[in-house]
């Protein structure tokens, strides 16, 4: 095998502070790369240093042979080199077909669009993806994994060299996973390379080849798959010595020990569009309850129905005895939390600080005669930043320049901060390490012991059945079964899962 | 290793002009006069300028929190005329003359009134009819207008009232009134964004409305109520422009003013699709403004090169604006 691409030695700081500090990488074609590493770690600047979206402040990148010196990301593209990015960059008011085709059109009399022809392209390039939707619709009434999907399907179809997926399955759950690990490895056999960053390690073992490890902006190691272990990984991501990680228990959950309380949260026969007809679900006083299904089973729809923000067509949603409220601002108030899925869209103000994004949800109670509390908002943040181990310069820094993982951190943060008596967490852990996860389930759980109770929406199969003392199962908008833990396991959710996506066939 | 060193160096004097571009431009433009315009470094020329800024800041204050919450205001010039129309009104009716004093004071509390009026009804389209804010706008821009000129007759109402010029004609430690009244109400902004939940809310509907209003944000209260404070200052600035003149024109008070009031947010730093409200931006932004006017009237060119000259500070002050994104 010959080497595609090589970086050597790069180093990159923002404002003086440094993101990669002599980070390599090297790449032989047709091989399937892992990179990893904590939150903050330097990956994703890497990949935008490679594709030209930021530019070195020294190293040297030699691809297919030559020296790189890409300074946009089309010039990369043109170069061979096709990236999925971490936060998701297509246009989600513009049609399915036009994010797939964008820059590469079929045309007509070599000016005008051919959209018969764009269209039947963007079929066929998704029918590989087994996905199955309307491509003249706007890609943001899609959700979030099916989004994912198609910027990995537009990326594919490039005819590159060398593909890049920054935390592509981060909003996947496991079928959507295994069609994403077909087109690899199609990819792979084709001849094409593939950068893969992932925090889910389990998977670099089904597909990858050989993993590089980076710590704070360096490179700690290059390994075969074969010749390591997941604990070895770990180890490297932490800088610890593996004799300190001990693997028991992959999770810090513990389902099926809540007793329950009185009963929180009610709702009944649950209607809001065609993505949600009927849903029903209990969740007590100190209870984690889990939705269980696949993509478009009406898992998010069902967590907006309970905060208020999709008004209900059918049914009743009770908060402790009383209709609930039926506008975000009055569910906050009601003591209600809502992490939502999409990060981008509906989670950080980009431009806004650490600390100015972390005590929105808590801004009306946090005046002293009209004029926000700063020391007090100071306080809060800080308490958080620490508790939760956010990797920032200082609470001022604009949240756009924190790593993804830190990003979700801090959001997760706004909610705590309110305190509130239910959370509804819609993939509260997505894109935060390995370490980081088992703390935020540690704090969910607390959390819950304290005598509040949590939602909890999870493609991570392992997350939810470790995690959920209930789990309400969900197809195509309806509650199918309801299975309890102890007892459940992934096996049980999946048979649940297939006998459902069967019958409703 | 000497490369770098230039290349950072170069970087950083970029960097400043970016950071800094409306003062290198005020700099440039100061210095312009001073070589060339004649009679540049007078008081009165002082005074003059002072005396135009100021409505032009007023009003471009409101526009920037407007721009800031993602919006636009483009009835801004037509508030203007109909609160300038309202005053004479009612300070020259029979009630007004047999009380001054009440009627000098129902003189800029009523056309106020209506302003704020303006601006809810703008705020009332745009936040709960999810209106456009372009178009809703546009509403007052074409009707606004002539509402004023119904009620003058389409007169040129003239008048000599010195308590109600003060407005426009006073001095305070030797510098005209409304000078100082944009400089205060700069302030209290400037403590409103700064400070306050409606203010950390209008700069999160501008950066992401859809996680603002998901974190509890009252979004629609909130634009209501940048609307109503755009029509308010759009109001005052009607009113001292009727008190500069001693006479109040429907037809012209106020004409053109959106546009010199977008101008003026943009080139202080304002972003379009919201997220930031540089309020002392506007100020700076207005001041530049009214100086190319002041330059070009000054060296004798036609009114009609100046809007041109106008568009291209414009068009500079977006690409500056673009370039600094990336
Ligand atoms: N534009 C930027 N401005 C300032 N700092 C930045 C910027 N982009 C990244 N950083 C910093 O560089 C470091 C590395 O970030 P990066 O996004 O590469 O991490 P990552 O390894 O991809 O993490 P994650 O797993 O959370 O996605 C972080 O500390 C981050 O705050
Ligand atoms: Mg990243």
């Amino acid at each position: 095998m010959t080497v595609l691409l090589e970086m050597n030695a790069i180093q990159k700081a923002f404002n003086g502070v440094p993101a990669l500090s002599g980070a390599s990488v090297e790449i032989e074609r047709g091989e399937v790369h892992a990179l990893i590493g904590q939150n903050g770690a330097g990956k994703s600047t890497m990949i935008k240093v490679l594709t030209g979206v930021y530019r070195r402040d020294d190293g040297k990148i030699t691809f297919n042979g030559h020296d790189s010196v890409l300074t946009n990301p089309r010039e990369a593209q043109a170069a061979g080199i096709a990236t999925i990015y971490q936060e998701l960059t297509l246009v989600p008011l513009r049609s399915v077909t036009e994010n797939v085709m964008m820059g590469y059109e079929p045309k007509r009399f070599g000016a005008f669009i051919d959209w018969p022809a764009a269209h039947a392209r963007t079929r066929e390039i998704l029918t590989r993806f087994g996905i199955d939707i309307d491509v003249k619709m706007p890609l943001g009434s899609y959700s979030t994994a099916i989004q994912q999907l198609v910027a990995i399907a537009r990326a594919v179809s490039l005819d590159a060299k060398l593909v890049i997926m920054d935390e592509p399955t981060s909003s996947l759950d496991s079928s959507e996973v295994k069609t994403l690990f077909g087109v690899v490895r199609s990819l792979r056999e084709a001849g094409v390379s593939v950068l893969y960053v992932s925090h889910f390690l389990d998977e670099l073992f089904e597909i990858c080849d050989r993993v590089t490890t980076m710590r704070d902006g360096k490179t700690v190691g290059c390994a075969r798959l074969a010749e390591t272990t997941k604990l070895d990984l770990i180890a490297g991501m932490l800088g610890r010595d593996t004799s300190e990680i001990t693997e028991a228990g992959m999770t810090e959950f513990g389902g099926g020990t809540a007793k329950k309380g009185d009963i929180l949260l009610e709702a009944k026969d649950v209607a809001t569009g065609p993505r949600l007809t009927k849903f029903n679900m209990t969740l007590h006083r100190g209870e984690i309850v889990g939705l269980g299904g696949l993509l478009g089973a009406g898992r998010t729809e069902a967590a907006r129905a309970l905060f208020g923000v999709d008004p209900l067509r059918r049914g009743t949603i009770s908060l402790k005895g009383a209709p609930a409220p039926s506008q975000p601002a009055n569910a906050i108030t009601a003591g209600l939390g809502y992490l939502t899925e999409d990060r981008k869209a509906e989670g950080i103000i980009p431009d806004m600080s650490v600390r100015e994004n972390m005590t929105l949800a808590l801004l009306p109670r946090m005046t002293k005669g009209g004029q926000i509390d700063r020391a007090r908002e100071r306080k809060i943040v800080q308490h958080y930043i620490d508790a939760l181990g956010i990797k920032t310069a200082d609470m001022e820094q604009p949240i756009r320049e924190l790593s993804g993982g830190n990003q979700q951190k801090v959001l997760l943060a706004r909610w705590l901060a309110i305190e509130p008596d239910i959370l509804i967490l819609d993939e509260p852990t997505r894109g935060v390490d390995v370490g980081a996860k088992r703390e935020i389930q540690l704090i969910i759980r607390n959390f819950v012991d304290r005598g509040y109770s949590v939602v909890l929406i999870s493609s991570e199969f392992e997350e939810l059945v470790e995690g959920a003392d209930r789990i309400v199962v969900l197809n195509e908008g309806r509650c199918i079964t309801e299975l309890t833990n102890p007892g459940v396991t992934e096996h049980k959710l999946v048979q649940a899962l297939a006998q459902t996506s069967e019958a409703s066939a | 290793m000497s490369t770098t060193i230039t290349e950072t160096r170069r970087k950083s004097v970029r960097q400043l002009v970016h950071g800094h571009g409306g003062i290198v431009a005020l700099l440039a433009i100061l210095l312009f006069n001073m070589a060339f315009t004649p009679n540049f470094l007078q008081l009165q020329t002082l005074f003059v300028n002072i005396s135009q800024v100021a409505t032009i800041a007023i009003v471009a204050m409101g526009m920037t929190l407007v721009i800031a919450t993602g919006g636009i205001d483009l009835s801004v010039g037509a508030i203007m005329a109909l609160a300038g129309a309202l005053a004479p009104l009612i300070f020259l009716s029979e009630f007004g003359a047999a009380n001054p004093a009440l009627g000098v004071t129902l003189a800029i509390a009523l056309p106020m009134l209506v302003a704020i009026a303006c601006g809810l009804f703008n705020g009332i389209m745009v936040a709960k009819l999810n209106v456009q804010p372009i178009i809703a706008t546009l509403i007052l821009f074409i009707s606004g207008r002539g509402i004023a000129q119904v009620l003058t007759n389409g007169n040129l109402q003239t008048f000599t009232n010195p308590h109600f010029s003060y407005l426009g004609t006073g001095k305070v430690l030797g510098l005209p009134f409304q000078g100082w009244l944009a400089i205060g109400i700069a302030i209290f902004l400037y403590f409103i964004i700064s400070r306050t939940t409606f203010g950390r809310y209008v700069l999160a509907i501008g950066g992401n409305e859809r996680a603002a209003q998901l974190s509890g944000g009252p979004v629609a209260l909130v634009k209501i109520g940048v609307y109503m404070i755009c029509g308010a200052l759009a109001g005052l600035a009607g009113l001292i422009v009727v008190a500069i003149n001693s006479a109040s024109d429907a037809a012209r008070n106020g004409s053109l003013m959106e546009l010199d009031a977008i101008a003026a947010a943009v080139v202080g730093g304002a972003l379009l699709q919201g997220g930031r409200a540089p309020i002392f931006g506007a100020i700076l932004g207005a001041v530049i403004i009214q100086l190319v006017k002041y330059t070009l009237l000054a060296n004798g060119v036609q009114d009609e090169v100046a809007l041109i000259a106008k568009a291209g500070i414009i068009l500079v002050a977006v690409y500056v604006q673009q370039a600094r994104k990336e």
